[in-house]
């Protein structure tokens, strides 16, 4: 059955991967004779409409099905059944006339309440005209009484109209109006009551709320399963996760921040606190380059959720290289009276060793169909040589959705699903695939170089003959609505 | 720390071949109460180190678990409530965790276990 999937106009780039997340969670795909994973579902938009629109049309095997998506996710406004459409008014009443009556009579019933909204986007319209608007569909015979509060059945009026500027950006949308019955719509509360602003504990790089819901759905978080985050920080990705029901685990490098926090009431800990909920399982110092695990465990995992150091805002840093001491022949050895409170000297941990440290986790702790979340930065420029996302042969990447930062450079969520056993041979070759990767990459990826590229001055994207004029890139209005 | 932590750890110094299980030294264990899901539990089951799990437990003083399990065992909500209990409502607060080759302590404290190595043990 084809559900009008209406978006809030945000993050275009992760609306359709997040309902795709859920519709797997909620079990739409399990008559699906191929077990491909990334199952896709079948998408439409209504005529006229670019691709950026937030209105699309989205098929999906039961009402109960788009319900619990709408429910839960972050980016969609609401799910509707389309009892009309049209371009006018006239071209809508023929419509809704001719939607079949047995599947409006039940929802029109004496003895349930409704109400109509009315929504228009593009433009806005008075409650006069809204309430004209509505009584214009007295040719539907609605029986029950009217209920604002807390009516059985939302039935929305949703006219699209684009046409008026829109601050120089291309039309997303033509004049469509449609009427139709809500199936679901989504909780934004949340957004708000996780905003970092509230958060009693935060560090420079804390995961904005309203990524990490999305960073959660896309690991498909739920009740009895385990997320872990190597890169855990202040726990802000763990809080959504344990915000939808997993049981959740966290490591960091940085003793500091993972058990001293800003004091007894303002730590990692308090951050779950906070909102009621449960406790990190557990909450380690350790090295994601050498990670503490016993030999022969795998496949702990459900997800692995997390936002890498790659060394813009923050850099990474691993066990080990304190440089030799000038005249020093023998590597640096702790004095036995010393170890007690030894702080040992880190080293800088280059993005690309920090990606492969990653995959390699997940290739051995996740378990089969456990999903990858991570975030990974990416130059804007076109065809850029350095533009390819890392790969391991466990893993299967089902979607990628970039969220723009300047107009040099932006990070992409990458969702992967993993495929296959971790093997030795799937080491090796994982191995001999990350030393290409290195090779390609080793000038762009290289501690500092990320960096520099981003905040270096922009005289490079400038023409010549001193013309102002900014080489002309990939869509830049898209990052006006992110 | 809890008792699932302890079970995937293990000492990972350099040249270190048998770093597990890590032996508790308990200075202050708390009990905190977790709502049970027994689907987690019986997920956990399959990758628990039970020997190690079972030694753990009795450093810190819970001396509840037998001796052997096998997965037929999971139908007890005794034995659930036992295994639920051991594995997530107990903390170790402060001690630490001892390599069992080299006996280096990787201390616990405010229930953080730091597994850091120094620069000559990596």
């Amino acid at each position: 059955m084809w559900y009008l999937c209406v978006f809030f106009h945000r993050y275009l780039d992760y609306r359709k991967p997040e309902v795709e997340s859920l519709a797997e969670l909620f079990g739409a795909f399990e008559n699906n004779q191929n077990d491909d994973v990334g199952s896709k579902l079948q998408w439409k938009l209504p005529q006229h409409h670019h691709p950026d629109s937030p209105f699309h049309l989205v098929n999906l095997p039961s009402e109960q099905i788009a319900r619990n998506i709408a429910n839960r996710s972050i980016l969609v406004k609401g799910m509707y059944e389309v009892w009309g459409e049209g371009g006018n008014y006239e071209e809508l009443k023929d419509s809704i006339m001719s939607y079949p009556d047995e599947r409006k009579l039940p929802y029109l019933d004496s003895n349930s309440t409704f109400r109509i909204t009315v929504d228009t986007f593009g433009r806005v319209i008075s409650q006069q005209e809204q309430k004209e608007l509505i009584q214009g569909f007295s040719y539907i015979p609605f029986k029950g009484k009217v209920n604002l509060r807390n009516p059985d059945h939302n039935f929305w009026l949703i006219e699209i109209d684009n046409s008026e500027g829109s601050n120089g950006l291309p039309r997303v949308a033509q004049k469509t109006i449609f009427f139709g019955r809500e199936v679901g719509g989504s909780d934004r509360k949340l957004i708000p009551t996780y905003e970092l602003k509230s958060r009693n504990y935060l560090g420079p790089t804390a995961m904005d709320a309203e990524i990490a819901f999305l960073m959660a759905n896309q690991a498909l978080a739920t009740p009895g399963k385990l997320v872990y985050d190597p890169f855990v920080g202040t726990g802000s990705i763990l809080v959504a996760a344990a915000h939808y029901g997993a049981m959740t685990m966290g490591a960091d490098i940085d003793i500091r921040v993972v058990r001293d926090g800003r004091g007894p009431d303002c730590n990692v800990w308090s951050n779950f606190k906070q909102y009621g909920l449960e406790m990190p399982i557990g909450l380690l110092r350790a090295d994601n380059n050498l990670p503490p695990w016993r030999p022969g465990l795998k496949e702990m995992f459900d997800a692995i959720i997390c936002d890498p150091p790659y060394g813009v805002r923050a850099g990474g840093r691993k066990s080990g290289g304190r440089k030799l001491l000038k005249g020093a022949v023998e590597p640096y050895i702790v004095p036995d009276d010393k170890r007690t409170d030894h702080i040992p000297s880190t080293a800088p941990y280059s993005l690309v060793e920090c990606v492969h440290d990653l995959l390699d986790l997940a290739a051995r702790m996740l378990v089969i169909g456990g999903r990858l979340v991570f975030f990974y930065p990416f130059l804007r420029e076109e065809e850029s040589p350095h533009n390819h996302f890392p790969e391991h042969p466990c893993f299967k990447l089902i979607s990628s959705s970039e969220q723009i930062l300047s107009s040099r450079y932006c990070r992409i969520l990458l969702t992967m699903v993993k495929t296959g056993p971790y093997t030795e041979e799937v080491n090796l070759a994982a191995r001999i695939k990350h030393l290409e990767f290195r090779e390609n990459h080793v000038k762009w990826l290289e501690e500092g170089n990320l960096h520099s590229a981003v905040f270096s001055p922009a005289d490079t994207q400038l023409t010549e003959a001193g013309d102002y004029k900014i080489k002309d890139q990939k869509p830049k209005y898209r990052g006006k609505y992110v | 720390m809890r008792l699932l932590t302890h079970n995937m750890l293990s000492s990972n110094i350099k040249g270190v071949v048998n770093g597990f299980p890590l032996r508790i030294e308990a200075e202050k264990v708390l009990e905190k109460n977790v709502e049970m899901n027994s689907d987690f539990l019986k997920k956990m089951f399959e990758k628990i180190e039970w020997k190690a799990f079972v030694e753990a437990s009795r450093g810190m003083g819970y001396t509840e678990l037998p001796e052997e399990a096998d997965s037929s065992m999971l139908d007890s909500d005794e034995f659930l409530n036992r295994f639920h209990h051991a594995l997530l409502e107990l903390h170790l607060e402060e001690g630490a965790l001892v390599c069992p080759e080299t006996g280096r302590r990787f201390p616990v404290r405010k229930g953080i276990p730091n597994m850091l190595l120094h620069e000559d043990e990596v």
